[in-house]
């Protein structure tokens, strides 16, 4: 931390889309080798902010000074020129290229190939952020990936790094290594933009902090001094009630999975191996885990989108491993997987017809293979006022609504089928806090009411705080479930996989980076 | 079976070396785009533009050489409106393909009318003294003309530029993820135009080989189908240059073995031979497909896909 002018200037940044202002004239400024949050909740602008600041975008009006200097970036090239390295929430990655082509791509004047490699073998170390140059990015975890990107900003030695929501795919014991990482390079001299949701995080890391809400700059504050509820506070602008969890049930068991082995679907797929679960009656078993260690496999073994032997998974008893989605819905087990368009709903078709394709069976909506559309505008209209989807009305696309609404859709239309068992996967992923308030309230209801759920989500807090037990996923593996009662995030951590090989960062690191070899 | 006695394996060696030639530029072309990430089927329509506007040039002019510039640009020319459609107005790429070989066909064919039976200038052959007349070699290797030995030259070249130059990295990096490609800043429409026009201006030579080289005149409709074996021979080399040649070779093979066999009076239906690199294309793509786990490696992950901008 030197003092004088401060390294990044943000001054009255404004910049709008056709129907929504997404930056209200925004300013803050970041200090040299400050760690400065950029807090809000989803579309509270972050996203479109950064872009700006990494050239991806152009505001409609305001000023950016780089250490004193005008900044107007016309592309992300201009922006690496100007020293500004940017660490991405969806990688931005090659999956067919090599780390090292991956890492080449993202520099302005790569040195040749053998050098380059040697680099990032030496800079990663140093970091303790371990990588094969010669790997290509398909066989990587999430975690390795986040190494990748991270490389490849320190390798242009950049004095403002952004990082974007960096720690939805890493373990406690990741995390806890990254911030020492990040400590490091602050240390050095880089300033780093660290954009994200999770309080706890930001009060550990920064020490400055400008709050974003409905795209206008509500608060700046040093988060140090705050706790994480004031914070969210700010951020929301209202108080948000924690869910009331019911007590653990002693009901008998609902769902039962037992040796439900799966090859992967895919090139990029995970294996299932021998995975073993039981909910019973009431209860919400919580699944965490890392990304892409067997989370969408698992749900579609138990939704029925892959089949498995019959005995493999159980409902009341009754062995549906062999059954497809629609007879497991018939029988009880409602899914929703993760990813909201595509997957739980069809885009361009409306939601009474989003609303029929799962309902279907349940809600007696075809008769003698004909539609009854009157009751399947029923029930659309049923979800949509029971889970406060903010639409105007049954018959627009689901494309059409926000990504918190639409998930209250797809949650509420599988809720409202009254099922025995209900897999969730991600139920809150990308959703402003209040619908994700709202959808976690009606799982537990839900389970309140006599069925069991089981809710496999990558947020460790939504897990602890709805789940009367905890499994976690590692590499297709579920652990033995444990009584959420009394567990530790560091034990948590472990059971997801430790640090996958990560380490300490090494005092040498900086000068390894920064050497011009 | 006293026919296959009749055949000289030198002469098809040699024969097989020229068949191949319009396939494998139009199919090393096609490659380029497609590891940028655009599909283009239009290159039917392409090489027969290329046949007939370098035959024309050609004939006007008196110059074999104009005569392929102009194929290559006529070929780019068509690219450069593919590209215009996809990229810039986001057409579907399968339907504009499609409509690119049929555009071509006509506009070939009402380009063509004063042509039919029109002798062009004769193509020159490399002839090196010494060379050229050496038993087998000199027949194999030193006597073909000069867009054979461009078609080699290309595979090496493309080879090279993808595997070692940082424009190469560049334009498989906009065909693996166009999305990624543009948050790091890159130009994807511009690579992806680029690469179209490269691929144009080489199924347009592919087809001036035929028009000017290798029948040599102008007929309607005289590639026949060889850019539908040349889009074939892309997914059967799955992406790799060398396996292109290598494929041309193969299915430039078979279309000489055809006409030698016919020759020496083997009485096997034509058919089978013309409907072979297909079903040879089919039978690969299976074997490529049948281990789930590599089979999207091969494949450009961004292949047809459309890429919107966005903010």
């Amino acid at each position: 931390m030197t003092a004088g002018p401060p390294l990044l200037e943000v001054e009255g940044i404004t910049k709008a889309y056709p129907g929504v202002v997404a930056n209200a004239g925004v300013s803050f400024a970041i200090r040299h080798g400050a760690v400065h949050a950029l807090l809000g909740e989803n579309g509270a602008g972050k996203s479109t902010l950064v872009k700006i600041i990494y050239g991806l975008v152009r505001p409609d009006a305001g000023r950016m000074r780089l250490a004193g200097a005008p900044y107007a970036p016309a592309s992300p090239a201009a922006a690496r020129a100007a020293g500004v390295a940017m660490v991405f929430q969806h990688f931005s990655l090659f999956e067919a290229l090599t780390v090292a082509e991956n890492v080449a791509l993202g520099m302005e004047r790569p040195p040749p190939m053998r050098r380059l490699t040697a680099r990032i073998r030496a800079v990663s170390g140093a970091y303790g952020l371990p990588l094969d140059p010669d790997r290509p990015v398909a066989d990587l975890s999430a975690g390795e990936r986040q190494r990748v990107e991270i490389v490849r900003c320190l390798l242009q030695e950049p004095r403002l790094l952004i990082m974007d929501e960096p720690t939805s795919v890493l373990t406690p014991q990741e995390v806890e290594i990254l911030f020492g990482t990040l400590r490091r390079i602050a240390a050095e001299g880089t300033s780093i933009l660290y954009i994200s949701h999770k309080l706890e995080e930001i009060i550990l890391l920064c020490e400055s902090a400008t709050i974003l809400r409905g795209g206008k700059v509500v608060a700046g504050c040093d988060p140090r001094q705050r706790a994480a509820r004031e914070l969210a506070e700010m951020m929301v602008g209202r108080l948000i009630a924690p869910a009331a969890r019911a007590a653990a049930p002693g009901g008998a068991p609902v769902l039962e999975v037992a040796g439900l082995s799966l090859p992967p679907a895919g090139p990029h797929g995970r294996a299932l191996r021998e995975v073993g679960l039981t909910v019973a009656a009431g209860e919400i078993l919580g699944i965490g885990g890392v990304a892409g260690n067997g989370q969408d496999e698992l749900l579609a073994a138990l939704s029925g989108e892959r089949r498995a032997a019959a005995a493999a998974v159980r409902l009341d008893g009754r062995p549906i491993g062999a059954l497809g989605p629609a007879a497991r819905r018939a029988a009880g087990l409602c899914a929703a997987p993760e990813e909201r368009l595509g997957h739980a709903a069809a885009p361009d078709m409306t939601l009474t017809e989003n609303a029929l394709l799962t309902g279907a069976v349940r809600e007696r909506l075809v008769r003698r293979g004909m539609i009854d559309w009157r009751a399947a505008r029923a029930f659309a209209a049923r979800v949509v006022a029971a889970f406060d989807v903010r639409t105007p009305g049954t018959e627009v696309p689901a494309r059409a609504l926000s990504g918190g609404n639409l998930q209250k859709f797809v949650i509420g239309r599988e809720i409202l089928q009254r099922p025995r068992a209900l897999v969730v996967n991600q139920p809150t992923w990308g959703v402003d806090a209040a619908a994700a308030a709202t959808i976690r309230q009606a799982l537990i209801d839900l389970a309140a009411g006599g069925a069991a759920v089981v809710v496999i989500s990558q947020d460790l807090d939504e897990l602890l705080e709805l789940a009367h037990r905890f499994a976690a996923l590692n590499e297709g593996r579920l652990s033995a479930a444990r009584p959420v009662e009394g567990l530790t995030l560091r034990e948590i951590g472990l059971m997801l996989g430790g640090a996958h090989g990560m380490q300490a960062a090494r005092p040498e690191a900086g000068r390894l980076a920064h050497d011009p070899a | 079976m006293s026919g296959l006695a009749g055949i000289d394996p030198i002469a098809v060696a040699a024969a097989l070396i020229v068949a191949s030639t319009p396939i494998l530029l139009a199919a090393i072309g096609e490659l380029v785009a497609e590891r940028a990430g655009v599909l283009n089927l239009g290159v039917e329509g392409m090489m027969i533009l290329g046949a007939v506007v370098g035959f024309a040039a050609a004939v006007a002019t008196g110059d074999v050489w104009l005569g392929l510039l102009a194929a290559a640009a006529g070929g780019a020319a068509l690219a450069a409106l593919f590209a215009l459609l996809v990229l810039g107005l986001l057409a579907n790429q399968v339907a504009t393909g499609l409509a690119l070989t049929m555009f071509g066909l006509g506009l070939s064919a009402l380009i063509g009318q004063g042509y039919i039976g029109v002798r062009p200038p004769p193509a020159g052959r490399l002839d090196l003294p010494g060379l050229t007349d050496l038993p087998v070699a000199g027949r194999l290797l030193f006597a073909h003309d000069v867009l054979v030995y461009a078609g080699l030259a290309l595979v090496a070249g493309v080879w090279a530029f993808l595997r070692y130059t940082r424009a190469g990295l560049i334009l498989r990096a906009v065909g693996e993820s166009h999305d990624a490609a543009h948050a790091l800043g890159f130009g994807v429409r511009r690579v992806r135009a680029a690469a179209v026009v490269f691929g144009g201006a080489c199924a347009g030579l592919g087809g001036a080989h035929l028009s000017l080289v290798r029948v040599p005149q102008w007929t309607e409709g005289m590639t026949a189908g060889a850019g539908w074996i040349a889009l074939a021979l892309v997914v059967f080399a799955s992406w790799r240059p060398w396996r292109v040649l290598l494929g041309a070779w193969l299915f430039g093979g078979i279309a000489v073995l055809q006409l030698n066999l016919q020759a020496a009076g083997v009485k096997i239906p034509v058919e089978y031979l013309a409907m072979s690199p297909y079903v040879v294309t089919i039978v690969v793509l299976v074997i490529i497909s049948a281990d789930r786990t590599r089979a999207a490696l091969n494949a450009p992950a961004a292949l047809g896909r459309p890429f919107h901008a966005a903010g």
